[in-house]
């Protein structure tokens, strides 16, 4: 099957710092894949390129037929930008809901404000993906009375009402308490099921395991090694991906 | 000690919530009654009574009440020009900041420079000068202002630019995340600016732009230097020196603008209020 994202030659610096070194890889539909690998290697930064939220230095960007080359500029390259949004859906560590508008509100914004779709249609989107988040009795309230897990559901219910084809997860998990993080892999189990293409930078090694069909080992802005579950927690090929698991399995054995 | 565990610990919550209550009661009704004292002792240091108390001889202000009550309506007059010169400066006071602060934020350079040399220039001059030079000083360069106006233009571009500050650490408030979420779902620009980013700054800048508002209601009064706009302070020097009592007159002049202060500041927090959406209690 051909690829739903292609990402070519991507090349991201921060003021002298080379962050991302000549990245190329490809996505197919309903594919599941996790990034994984060191603070600092990149694993957001290539999450955030893909969408242009940081804009690569070099390289192209394609997904679901959208392609933008950079550096670009004009008219044709901003619609391509935009574009690249729409198709696809992000969500953040640290939530980023919008505080002034209630659950609803926020989940309704992006189909009424951008894609113009008419209220009482776009609340009926709204309640659904409220409700597939679990978060139906919750529309009325204001994310500041949202535990973090909840706010992360009405994040990702947020996204998937534009109807993108593509999902980013940006360290979905990683700034809630543990008993908080179960309700939001549920959540994103669900996406899973559905067929939802998804690429998600984590840290969480037993989400990663069970649900990803592929996994990229980042570090110093490069792949490490590019595996399946099985490939890369049971018989890894590359030194620092061994060296990383093995710090997770001894942080977190039981 | 035999009563149940679960009885005593409700009666003990209970106690000590009464008692935080209580303090809470206190301490309101400790600070009106303070107030009261005060404000009798300024009336009091007002009422002319003279008497000797322990060979201490107490001497009060005496005041010609007679004059206070015929010269009120007239002062009163003035009130509808303060409150026309503060409305219509604000409402420019408000659009230059909004201006100033996204021309601060801007990455077009002149822009940016229009914003910083607008602030620079103004908060480098006095305000007193800039109400005189655009009502003197404009008509030699072909331009007649009347004193509203030339009191509305100084005023308002004096405190649009203190208040272009304001807005831009308003609009800076407002995390990068919150901007980043509203690209991801392909907001534009203009619609972040409006939809997320403003409602938020405007959250934080309330009450610093409140008490500009407080502070622009009283520079109203520097603008009767131009002599021909009749507002609460003008009418209370015309009355006062026509019959030798500035005294009383001027006292009423302030009471009016204590008052109206009053007043503003109870809509700025019901407006404070109202614009709390989704904050946290």
């Amino acid at each position: 099957m051909t690829a739903i994202v292609r990402v070519s030659n991507l090349d991201k610096y921060f003021g002298r710092d080379h962050i991302l070194k000549d990245l190329s890889f490809e996505v197919k539909p309903a594919e599941v894949i996790c990034i994984i690998g060191p603070s600092g290697a990149g694993k957001s930064t290539l999450l955030r390129c893909i969408n242009f939220l940081e804009v690569p230095d070099c390289g192209e960007i394609e997904v679901d037929g959208v392609v933008v080359e950079t550096p670009g500029g004009g008219k044709a390259y901003r619609r391509g930008i935009h574009n690249l949004r729409l198709k696809t859906g992000m969500v953040f560590q640290h939530f980023n809901l919008f505080p002034h508008m209630t659950s609803l509100e926020n989940v309704i914004e992006g189909p009424v404000q951008v894609k113009g779709i008419k209220k009482a249609e776009a609340l009926q989107i709204g309640m659904h993906n409220l409700e597939k988040v679990g978060l139906a009795d919750k529309r009325d309230e204001y994310p500041s009375r949202l535990s973090g897990g909840q706010q992360q559901r009405v994040a990702i219910a947020r996204a998937i009402s534009m109807q993108p084809q593509v999902m980013l997860f940006d360290e979905p998990t990683s700034s809630l308490d543990p008993e908080l993080i179960g309700e939001v892999v549920d959540a994103m189990q669900q996406l899973v099921e559905e067929g939802m293409t998804m690429l998600i930078a984590t840290h969480n090694m037993v989400f990663t395991r069970q649900f990803s069909h592929r996994i990229m080992f980042m570090d110093a802005g490069r792949f490490a090694e590019i595996g399946t579950p099985v490939q890369l927690f049971e018989n890894p090929k590359d030194e620092r991906t061994r060296t990383f698991l093995s710090a997770f399995a001894s942080s977190h054995n039981r | 000690m035999n009563t149940s565990p679960t009885t005593s610990g409700e009666s003990q919550a209970e106690r000590i919530y009464q008692r935080q209550q209580r303090q809470n009661v206190r301490f309101k009704r400790g600070v009106r009654m303070s107030w009261a004292v005060l404000l009798a002792l300024l009336l009091f240091a007002f009422s002319g009574v003279n008497f000797n108390i322990l060979g201490l001889q107490i001497r009060t202000i005496a005041l010609d009440f007679d004059f206070m009550r015929k010269s009120t309506p007239y002062i009163f007059g003035g009130v509808r020009w303060t409150i026309l010169l503060s409305t219509l400066s604000v409402a420019l006071a408000s659009v230059l900041a909004l201006l100033g602060a996204l021309g601060r934020m801007s990455k077009f350079p002149p822009a940016y420079a229009l914003s910083t040399f607008y602030v620079s220039l103004i908060r480098g001059t006095p305000l007193y000068l800039q109400i005189i030079f655009f009502f003197l000083a404009l008509p030699q360069m072909g331009v007649q202002l009347s004193g509203l106006w030339a009191g509305v233009v100084a005023l308002g571009l004096n405190y649009g630019a203190y208040m272009t500050e304001i807005m831009r650490a308003g609009i800076g408030s407002v995390p990068i995340g919150q901007r980043e979420a509203a690209l991801a779902i392909g907001m534009k620009r203009a619609q972040i600016m409006r939809r997320v980013v403003l409602p938020q700054a405007f959250q934080v800048v309330i009450p610093p732009i409140g008490n500009q508002f407080i502070a622009m209601l009283k520079d109203t009064a520097l603008v009767s230097v131009t002599g021909f706009v009749h507002e609460i302070l003008w009418n209370a020097q015309q009355v006062g020196r026509q019959n030798f009592r500035s005294l009383e007159a001027l006292l009423v002049a302030a009471l009016f603008y204590w008052i109206i202060t009053i007043i503003f500041e109870i809509i700025q927090s019901r407006v404070e209020v109202r614009l709390s959406k989704g904050k946290r209690q």
